[in-house]
């Protein structure tokens, strides 16, 4: 069990995501940058589909009751275990009552697990939190000052990453996929010509305040866009819409399944994890690329986890 | 009569890197729905490993594929050789719906918009079979078809931040309900004591794409046991 001192801004437990009802009217929810939840999972033995705590910024606090394993991935933090310095990509030991703290240098997002896994009831298959509609999670929402999360039990892997830890934190780590948040990747959407698509990469945009996890809305020069709103079709994270004030808005893990904005282009997955970092007033350029391009990079991630994963298991006796 | 699909009857095209989206055609909006959710149906139950889940919206289907995504055209196409346009029998549901004129928020503006009192719209509200067309905007909300074209108002334009759990709302040609409180933009007439999504239910969503749905007006005496 960890008991929650400080919560942060907007943390809340996630893993990968809620898959398979999109057509209920579900969002996917998950941890906003998924690869790296992916990797914080692998670093402390679990599955890489494992819930984890997402944080939004600021400061988390929390003790554990027993012994585990910790790992971090993502943003600008500053992050001890009972005041010592523990990096991010790396494999960390807590002992039962140590202090660990999350302290954002730069307001970004980070993401970390702890050995058994946020052991939170399965709500229709993720422990993701939903927080628009008020599910999974802890009780379907952001966490506070003062929650308790309950553990699971540490996996046999990662009883066996313990052994290999002859101090406080890892000689290994895993990859690290460099954020470029000034800009983003897309491919082109239904909506996309010519003159929209220069439009849209032209200048930057800047993120505006009332931006979340549903979605970047964007402020900066206007783009023209047809004043018919079309027949509703579905929408997918990363999806780019431009309703009739004509600032576009980048969606992400908790927007709606379907809309009836022009879709101008998609922002390809693999920067999902940079849109994940973006801040109110950050600036931020579109680029695009083709879908070839955009599958060739998914792939290569995809490869980099799984060998990191294997060799990770090899090493320690699990393959 | 049914029909399968032939060659030029679904396009793809790219919904970002990771997922496809299937265009339908067919001689009206029914022709079009019915296939995207009988595409959804034979992808969902078809077991095809990189297919996450397919997603029906009015004359779209969009198909979610696990990473790392790749070119699918070909296998969707032949996993949906031999799909029918959707000929199986509709569920029917009934929803129980109080006009309090508590719970008739834009009584007024629906009648105005109209020039039908709120008998008349009730009266026609209760007649209308209307089809799920599909869910979206929150878990459960469904989007209903077939409102009588003189039930057309536009969405309210500034939309509420809070519109009641349960409200029975049209907008657009269409009615909708809310599941939870939420913010919203559509006329509300109503409420129904029933609950359109519970996560902890084994079909969590009241209502599923296709299904035939009536409105019965009830009292506020009964809604209030009802709940």
């Amino acid at each position: 069990m960890i008991a929650i001192l400080r919560a942060g801004l907007q943390s809340s437990v996630q893993d990968c995501g809620r898959f398979g009802y999109r057509r209920l009217g579900v969002t996917t929810a998950g941890a906003l940058d998924v690869a790296s939840m992916r990797l914080a999972q692998l670093l402390v033995g679990n599955d890489e589909g494992a819930a984890g705590i997402e944080l939004g910024g600021g400061r988390f606090v929390f003790q554990a009751k027993s012994e585990r394993l910790f790992a971090w991935s993502g943003g600008e933090y500053r992050v001890t275990i009972g005041g010592e310095d523990i990096p991010s990509l790396h494999t960390a030991k807590i002992s039962p009552g140590e202090t660990v703290e999350l302290q954002a240098v730069q307001p970004s997002r980070t993401w970390f697990a702890l050995s058994g896994e946020i052991d939170v009831p399965e709500v229709m298959g993720s422990r993701s939190t939903d927080v628009r509609a008020g599910f999974g999670g802890a009780n379907g929402r952001f966490l506070r000052d003062g929650d308790e999360l309950p553990l699971g039990a540490e996996t046999p892997f990662g009883q066996s990453l313990r052994r290999n830890l002859a101090s406080r934190r890892s000689s290994w780590s895993a990859p690290r996929f460099p954020v470029r948040k000034e800009r983003l990747r897309v491919v082109a959407g239904k909506d996309w010509n010519d003159e929209r698509g220069a439009e849209l990469q032209r200048a930057p945009f800047q993120v505006a305040l009332n931006s979340d996890r549903m979605g970047l809305r964007l402020e900066g020069t206007a783009m023209a866009t047809s004043a018919v709103e079309q027949i509703s079709e579905p929408v997918a994270p990363g999806t780019i819409q431009v309703p009739r004030d004509g600032l576009p808005i980048v969606l992400l893990a908790d927007a709606q399944t379907i809309g009836g904005y022009p879709r101008l282009a998609h922002v390809v997955t693999v920067d999902l994890a940079d849109a994940a970092q973006l801040q109110p007033r950050d600036q931020v350029r579109f680029v695009c690329v083709s879908l070839e391009e955009a599958r060739g990079w998914l792939a290569q991630r995809e490869r980099d986890i799984a060998l990191f994963r294997t060799g990770l298991q090899t090493r320690f006796g699990f393959s | 009569m049914t029909r399968g699909v032939g060659g030029g009857e679904i396009s793809f095209e790219p919904l970002g890197d990771s997922a496809v989206l299937l265009r339908f055609s067919g001689n009206s909006p029914e022709i079009r729905w019915q296939k995207a959710i009988a595409a959804c149906e034979a992808l969902n139950s078809a077991g095809i490993a990189e297919v996450q889940e397919a997603v029906p919206a009015y004359e779209t289907a969009a198909v979610f594929l696990r990473p790392p995504a790749e070119e699918m055209e070909e296998r969707l196409r032949s996993a949906l050789k031999n799909f029918r346009r959707r000929r199986k029998n509709s569920r029917r549901v009934e929803i129980p719906v109080c006009y309090d004129d508590e719970f008739a928020l834009d009584r007024a503006r629906v009648e105005e918009a109209t020039n039908l009192s709120i008998a008349e719209i009730i009266d026609r509200l209760t007649k209308t079979v209307f089809t799920v067309a599909c869910l979206g905007f929150m878990p459960g909300f469904p989007y209903l078809r077939c409102l009588r074209p003189e039930l057309g108002v536009a969405r309210l334009s500034t939309p509420r931040t809070k519109v009641p759990a349960g409200s029975v709302a049209i907008a657009g040609g269409q009615a909708g309900i809310y599941p939870f409180e939420s913010p919203g933009g559509w006329n509300v007439l109503g409420r129904t004591p029933l609950c359109l999504f519970d996560p902890q239910r084994e079909l969590p969503a009241l209502l599923a794409p296709g299904d035939r749905v009536r409105f019965r007006a009830i009292t506020r005496a009964d809604f209030e046991k009802a709940r």
